[in-house]
């Protein structure tokens, strides 16, 4: 079969540059237009979940980072730290276990796990499922609690209201520059475990640094989950999203 | 990988598709050779089984909102030449089906 254009002639024929494949067999190939986007499907849903979402009043996040950066015990904090003023409710993103889920119940707020198996990230369709189970109320705060993982989940839109970078200090100042699409994707970032900054070689200044040459308008916090610090800060950010 | 062959499928109709050209940028986070691999998985023991894929990379192009210049960027920490970091994107997140070549089958 000829590898140029699948017809059956078994010897090399021509074919000329934009020409549709001229063959002397008499079957044109003939050029079809597309024009999609490879991630269209999962865009529009995502687009309809923003839409539901936004329609009621609903604040949503998509925290991302790597396993071991501290979301969850951000997650937990934060919902202390707003009390009980605030609606929160959270779905939580890994490949097994619904330990984080336990976590966050025992916070006293709404959650549901849902586990990807060998995913590496949530999609739109993961989220618009969780969703009809998680119920969130109007006017609240939502958590996707993402996958662990700095790479696949910066691509796909889950219909959040904004993307949050959150990356601990013990991964280095470096980690903007190597995992750049999630810091470009994310209108925030939540640099947590500060309190250890006094044992790390960590230069902190120049990790922000470089996460606002990837993105400039990124707002940064730096935050000690468990010991409060940078709590307010976030918090008062999470809730000019309510208004 | 499953929109590139529900597309290809869903625009070729009853025609054998040749080839699938798709378009990525040099931004859009996709590594080329993993989208091939996944291809040829996704395909085998398909209609599109034997068809081709063929990539066109999509140079990164910036345009710097200090200064208004434009240039190709290699990664996005690339800064403009009057020292800015903030710039947007004009080229280089392109992932798209461009067009497929089908053979009519009579």
């Amino acid at each position: 079969m000829c590898r140029e254009c699948g017809c059956g002639r078994a010897t090399e024929h021509h074919h000329a540059g934009d020409e549709h494949h001229p063959h002397d067999h008499g079957r044109p190939v003939r050029r079809v237009a597309v024009e999609e986007n490879l991630l269209a499907n999962n865009d529009r849903l995502a687009g309809e979940v923003r839409h539901r979402l936004d329609h009621e009043g609903i604040a949503a996040f998509n925290l991302i980072g790597s396993p071991g950066s501290g979301k969850t015990t951000l997650l937990e904090q934060t919902i202390r730290s707003l009390g009980t003023g605030v609606a929160i409710s959270v779905l939580e993103g890994d490949q097994a276990t619904d330990r984080d889920a336990q976590r966050i119940a025992a916070s006293g707020c709404r959650v549901v796990q849902i586990n990807t198996g060998a995913g590496c990230h949530l999609d739109a369709s993961m989220v618009d499922r969780g969703l009809d189970l998680l119920q969130p109320p109007p006017r609240s705060l939502l958590f996707v609690e993402n996958v662990g993982n700095l790479v696949c989940p910066a691509l796909f839109d889950v219909g959040e209201r904004a993307k949050v970078v959150v990356m601990s200090v013990t991964e280095g100042e470096d980690k903007p520059l190597k995992y750049p699409h999630v810091f470009r994707a994310a209108s925030a970032m939540v640099l947590t475990k500060a309190d250890l900054i006094p044992h790390l070689a960590v230069d902190v200044g120049e990790c922000i640094a470089n996460a606002r040459r990837i993105n400039p308008h990124l707002v940064v916090f730096l935050v000690a989950a468990l010991r409060g610090d940078g709590l307010d800060e976030w918090c008062a950010w999470l809730r000019l999203h309510l208004s | 990988m499953k929109g590139i062959v529900d597309a290809a499928l869903r625009c070729a109709g009853t025609a054998k598709v040749v080839t699938i050209r798709i378009e990525v940028g040099r931004l859009a986070g996709v590594a080329v050779e993993a989208l091939r691999f996944g291809f040829a998985v996704c395909t085998r023991d398909t209609t599109l089984d034997g068809a081709s894929l063929d990539i066109v990379e999509i140079a990164a192009r910036m345009r710097c909102r200090a200064c208004g210049h434009e240039a190709d960027v290699d990664t996005w920490c690339s800064g403009c030449a009057c020292g800015s970091f903030d710039r947007d994107v004009v080229s280089g997140q392109e992932l798209r089906i461009k067009d497929l070549e089908v053979l009519d089958v009579s």
